[in-house]
């Protein structure tokens, strides 16, 4: 065996003999460096004649190839072999608790006025708002409530003045109004908004939601006004069918005037909408009144339409099965937490209104 | 209003059942609100059986007996009857019954120290005979009867209840009812019975209705009846009143209370020898006053209609009447009282006074006025037959004339609202069975409003009654159409929206809370708004509308934090007001998160809410509104309600719009609490003023490079200063700035600290050489010195 051979023997046997990666390292530094064993036999090329060098550059190259192969191995096999012993050591217990997260949520009337938003969008409604505080005659008197008549009992007013001529606004019917005043015909809208009423019990609260609607156009009559709600009201309950009746009612904003009752059982202690045979009032409506119309400079006679009134409470409560009107309000921690929507479940009209 | 099956039968020929007409009636628009069994009081009395009669512990005349009302357990009952014997059959009264005798409604109670559940009945106080010595003793028969009700579980007549709009008062009287349910084709209206009473005696009192300003009262009639013999009244007579819900009384008040109901007439009813000379309708005089039938004293102000005689006022007119004039059960002669009085008058005195009866209920509805005459027939009628007694002639004072009012109706105008043909002969045949005249006129109808219908006013009311009795059932229903043309939400809507989710997307609990607040929590929020009042708030401490979102919310935390809830985050998107004009309201959205520390946990010490956490929440939302960093800078003032150390305001670049407010929130308010506000109308302005569109995305591929540096500066240089002044230097190379340490304390003066920060450079155009670098670097450093005073350190 000549010296070179004798050498790689040396290194081969190096090589398989350790497992240490320093070893291996320095093993590669004396076989492959600048100045390693390989580099040092390419030297000697020079001294030699031109057909030893022939086959000892061949014999070099072979060996270089071959060293770098069993380098290689081993350089494999002993890092492998020493990241599966650390990650055997790396055993942690993944039952102890993700970092913390808080998730918000979306308060249910919130929800419910954007899933009433994207129903009513479908058909062309468009969201318009008014002010919380309004003055008497967008309150009442536009909206044909006479003073000094009984209808307006109905409405327990908080009012901000003695005079009682700015209040809270007791409906949203006064966005009616405005909407009709700073445009022209035709119009389609619904306005969700706070309202309130000096009232307080069981289930009423000084505060609460209304959903008001307003379509008006050229020979929009009772027939549009029917097919918009159970519209709505299907799409709103999620069911392929629901049972309705109108029922004759006063309003003084609209003639004829209208109560609109679904069907319902109550299963399990749960109300079922859209079946059985008790009825539950839901919502008023009526064609707008004449005198409304010419209140808010839209002539009657080429205009007409109709309007509705919708308790957003009132209809969270049916849908989510929540039994407490005042409970709304009462910002308790575990309430919001359960009834609460999840921010990204937002109402879409392709994916569906609920998850 | 109530009213019984029978009752409606007076009117009412019909062979429709009860729960037919139910039905019926809540499709014409008289919804039927519940029915209800009047309910069958003697049915409570018990068929018990005393198992063990016990000695009263503490009373040797009194026993305490175990009685067996067929129930699991048996009762204790004291008693006083020497025949309370073991073994005894007898009648039981629970609690909440009414002892027919007496009247008196039984409960439970402690009787020489025992409770006593109920009581055993003697046969007079049940009325059964006069024995009142001991208790009942029935035979052996009622053994197997023990817990069955003695006189047998008869049930009571339905009483309808049915919640009459207030358009319409005619229905606030059975006959109305009747009416309505004829024109539905639901029986027909029974002609009133003529009067065959002969009015033989002379009406001789002196009745006047003084022409006063806003004369309420315009019509004013009435009889004397004279020798009547007032007394209870008969049974038919007593269960409708008590149907109605109403006390019988005598004859005489049971009659007016009668017709009333019957006719929606409310008639009054005085004892002629209790009225001094005559009658005069009048307005009252500051200060007057009187006692009403309810017992209180009324003191008047001016110009109430009151019914007076010589001696002063007797009663207010159309709400009620005076106690110094009132019929008794020995009362002889009566003058009867029939009048037309001004809705809108009676309301208001109605109002004024606080007081409510069934009459002013009616009367600020509506009274027929062309109904004085019938309702005087009526009760005189029912007077005579029951009391007895001579009848005056009708005196009808008159100060003005009613005029039924006539409508041009075109019946095209039915369909046209309606969406359905309805037929002009459907159309008259429905307001003719109403009551309304109609006379064909070419293409109209003439219509005559009846006198009883004061809701009436024009062509649309008509198509109202027509439609109503048809069926709303009949109109058919028109899918709408599925058209958009214009967008649904609007700019404002939009963000309103995308904040709302933005926010409770920062694990914060949207909430609603009122728009009104206790004013003392308020005035720590309001800055310099004027407090806006609400005269008659529901409770004292929620008297104003909030200036703030804080005061609520901050409210329901603290309630939480009671519940036992320390983390809390809540937040309120909603409006506060700046004035109390309508439109002087603002959209806020506010949030408010508090952590509770635990000093044991680990776990939890990596996310420290502080100002930073709560300024990395507002920044998110803002930059998810498109506000970006460079739209806003920081500045310290805040309002008093923020600490003025830890809190800041995001405020437009150019300095014109407060966009939000965050920070820790006052230590004397709530401590180690923090918050933020966003000024929506503010953001939307902003961004319509500022509109982008997005332009195509370029961005460098030549090696960017970090320059670290630590510069010392006075303590007031703030870090945005410092950042402002870098980036200032080449926009186009300075990429991004990143502040990585600020520290204070050893090696440093006290009036300085170190701000350590990483600058991002990097060119469009080439890669930088080690000389352009080097170049930059000199020139950030010269110019943070001249314009901050900052030293950079070695």
């Amino acid at each position: 065996m000549s010296d070179f051979e004798k050498k790689i023997f040396e290194f081969k046997n190096r090589l398989n003999s350790t497992q240490d990666s320093k070893e291996i390292e320095s093993i590669r530094t004396d076989i492959f460096s600048k100045n390693g064993f390989i580099n040092s036999q390419f030297k000697k090329l020079s001294s030699l004649s031109e057909d030893e060098k022939k086959t000892f550059a061949s014999n070099i190259n072979k060996a270089k190839q071959e060293l770098l192969e069993i380098f290689r191995s081993k350089a494999t096999e002993v890092s492998d072999k020493n990241l599966n012993e650390k990650i055997k050591k790396e055993k942690i217990d993944v039952t102890l608790p993700e970092n913390e997260f808080k998730i918000g949520k979306i308060h249910p009337v919130s929800q419910v006025i954007d899933e009433i938003s994207c129903i009513f969008s479908e058909i062309g409604f468009s969201v318009e708002e008014g002010p919380d505080v309004e003055n008497d005659y967008n309150n009442f008197t536009a909206l044909n409530t006479p003073e000094d008549h009984p209808a307006k009992d109905m409405h327990d007013t908080f009012y901000l003045d003695e005079n009682m001529k700015t209040l809270l606004r007791t409906h949203t019917s006064p966005v009616q109004v405005r909407t009709m005043l700073k445009g022209k015909p035709p119009f389609k809208i619904i306005a969700p908004g706070r309202t309130y009423r000096s009232d307080s019990d069981q289930t009423h609260t000084p505060m609460f939601h209304q959903l008001e609607g307003l379509h008006i156009d050229k020979n929009i009559n009772m027939g549009h006004l029917k097919g918009c709600l159970n519209y709505f009201i299907k799409e709103f309950f999620e069911v392929d069918k629901i049972k309705m009746r109108f029922r004759p009612s006063h309003f003084p904003f609209t003639e004829p005037s209208a109560e609109v009752d679904i069907g319902y059982r109550i299963e399990n202690n749960k109300i079922i909408i859209g079946e059985g045979d008790k009825w539950l009032e839901i919502l008023g409506c009526g064609m707008v009144h004449p005198n409304v119309l010419k209140n808010c400079k839209v002539d009657s006679k080429t205009y007409q339409g109709f309007a509705f009134g919708i308790g957003i409470d009132r209809l969270a409560m049916l849908k989510y099965g929540i039994n407490d009107l005042r409970s709304f309000f009462e910002c308790d921690y575990r309430w919001l937490n359960y009834y609460g929507f999840d921010p990204l479940d937002v109402p879409t009209n392709y994916r569906g209104l609920s998850k | 209003m109530k009213f019984t099956k029978d009752w409606l039968d007076v009117h009412l020929k019909t062979n429709k059942s009860e729960s037919q007409i139910i039905q019926k009636l809540n499709s014409i628009g008289l919804e039927v609100e519940k029915v209800e069994q009047v309910r069958n009081e003697l049915s409570e009395f018990i068929v018990a059986k005393i198992i063990k009669a016990n000695k009263h512990p503490n009373a040797d005349r009194l026993k305490l007996c175990d009685v067996d009302i067929g129930k699991k357990d048996t009762l204790k009952v004291v008693c006083g009857a020497p025949n309370a014997r073991d073994g005894l059959l007898t009648i039981y009264a629970p609690p909440g019954s009414v002892i027919p005798k007496n009247g008196m409604k039984l409960e439970v109670s402690k009787i020489r120290g025992e409770t006593s559940y109920g009581m055993l009945c003697s046969e007079s106080e049940l009325k059964l005979s006069n024995e009142s010595e001991g208790i009942i003793d029935l035979n052996d028969k009622y053994k197997t009867k023990i817990g069955k009700s003695f006189f047998g579980e008869k049930k009571g007549k339905n009483v309808i209840e049915l919640s009459i709009t207030p358009n319409r008062p005619d229905c606030l009287g059975v006959r109305g009812i009747a009416r309505d349910l004829s024109a539905s084709n639901f029986g027909k209206l029974k002609e009133p019975r003529k009067s065959k009473v002969k009015k033989n005696i002379k009406h001789n009192l002196k009745i006047k209705i003084e022409k006063n300003k806003n004369q309420a009262c315009s019509i004013f009639g009435s009889c004397i009846i004279k020798n009547i013999k007032n007394t209870e009244s008969p049974g038919w007579l007593k269960n409708r009143i008590l149907a109605l819900g109403l006390r019988p009384i005598s004859a005489v008040v049971d009659i007016t209370n009668y017709v009333m109901f019957d006719l929606n007439r409310p008639l009054h009813a005085y004892d002629l020898d209790k009225i001094k000379n005559k009658i005069i309708v009048r307005n009252s005089k500051k200060g007057e006053s009187f006692k009403a039938l309810d017992n209180k004293n009324y003191t008047l102000d001016k110009d109430m209609c009151v019914i007076a005689d010589d001696e002063g006022v007797l009663g207010l007119g159309g709400i009620i009447g005076g106690e110094r004039s009132g019929t008794e059960i020995h009362t002889k002669n009566i003058l009867l009282e029939s009048a037309y009085f001004d809705p809108a008058i009676i309301r208001k005195t109605a109002k004024k006074l606080d007081l409510n009866s069934d009459a002013k209920f009616r009367f600020e509805r509506g009274v027929d006025p062309q109904s004085v005459n019938a309702g005087l027939d009526s009760a005189v009628e029912l007077i005579l037959e029951i009391c007895g007694g001579e009848v005056s002639k009708f005196d009808v004072q008159k100060i003005k004339k009613f005029k039924d009012l006539e409508i041009k109706f075109d019946p095209k105008m039915a369909s046209k609202t309606v969406g359905t043909n309805i037929n002009t002969n459907e159309i008259k045949k429905i307001l003719l069975n109403l009551g309304f005249t109609v006379k064909t006129k070419g293409k109209f109808l003439n219509v005559k409003v009846p006198s009883w219908r004061p809701d009436i006013f024009g062509e649309i009311d008509l198509v109202e009654e027509v439609i109503r009795i048809i069926g709303f059932e009949k109109i058919k229903s028109i899918e709408p159409d599925k058209k958009r043309t214009k967008p649904t939400l609007n700019y404002f809507q939009k963000h309103f929206h995308l904040a709302q989710r933005s926010v409770a997307s920062k694990g914060y609990l949207e909430t609603i809370t009122w728009s009104f607040t206790d004013e003392k929590i308020n005035n720590k929020f309001k800055e310099k708004l004027e407090s806006v009042k609400i005269v008659n708030p529901i409770s004292s401490d929620l008297n104003v509308l909030r200036n703030s979102l804080y005061p609520n919310l901050i409210f329901y935390l603290e309630k939480n934090l009671n519940r036992g809830f320390g983390d809390q985050a809540l937040f309120e998107i909603g409006p506060t007001f700046t004035g109390k004009k309508p439109g002087q309201q603002i959209t806020v959205v506010c949030g408010i998160k508090k952590q509770s520390i635990d000093e044991d946990s680990n776990l939890k010490k990596n996310d420290l809410v502080d100002v930073f956490h709560i300024k990395k929440d507002l920044v998110q939302s803002l930059t998810e509104l498109e506000i970006r960093k460079e739209d806003f800078k920081v500045e310290e003032n805040t309002p008093s309600y923020y600490h003025p150390g830890i809190s800041g305001s995001i405020v437009s670049k150019d300095g014109n719009l407060i966009l939000g407010y965050f920070g820790a929130l006052h230590p004397k308010i709530i401590s180690n609490t923090f918050g933020f506000e966003i000024f929506l109308e503010n953001l939307v302005e902003y961004k319509a003023k500022n509109k982008r569109t997005k332009e195509s995305l370029t961005f460098s591929d030549y090696q960017k490079s970090d320059r670290d540096f630590a510069f010392l500066v006075n303590k007031d240089i703030r870090a945005q200063d410092l950042t402002e002044v870098i980036q200032n230097i080449d926009k186009n190379l300075i990429k991004e700035i990143q502040i990585f340490d600020v520290y204070e304390g050893e090696n440093i003066p006290s009036d300085k600290k170190s701000i350590a920060l990483k600058v991002t450079i990097q060119s469009d155009h080439k890669t930088l050489n080690e000389n352009d670098l080097t170049n930059i670097s000199k020139k950030i450093v010269s110019t943070v010195e001249e314009k901050t005073g900052a030293k950079l350190r070695s």
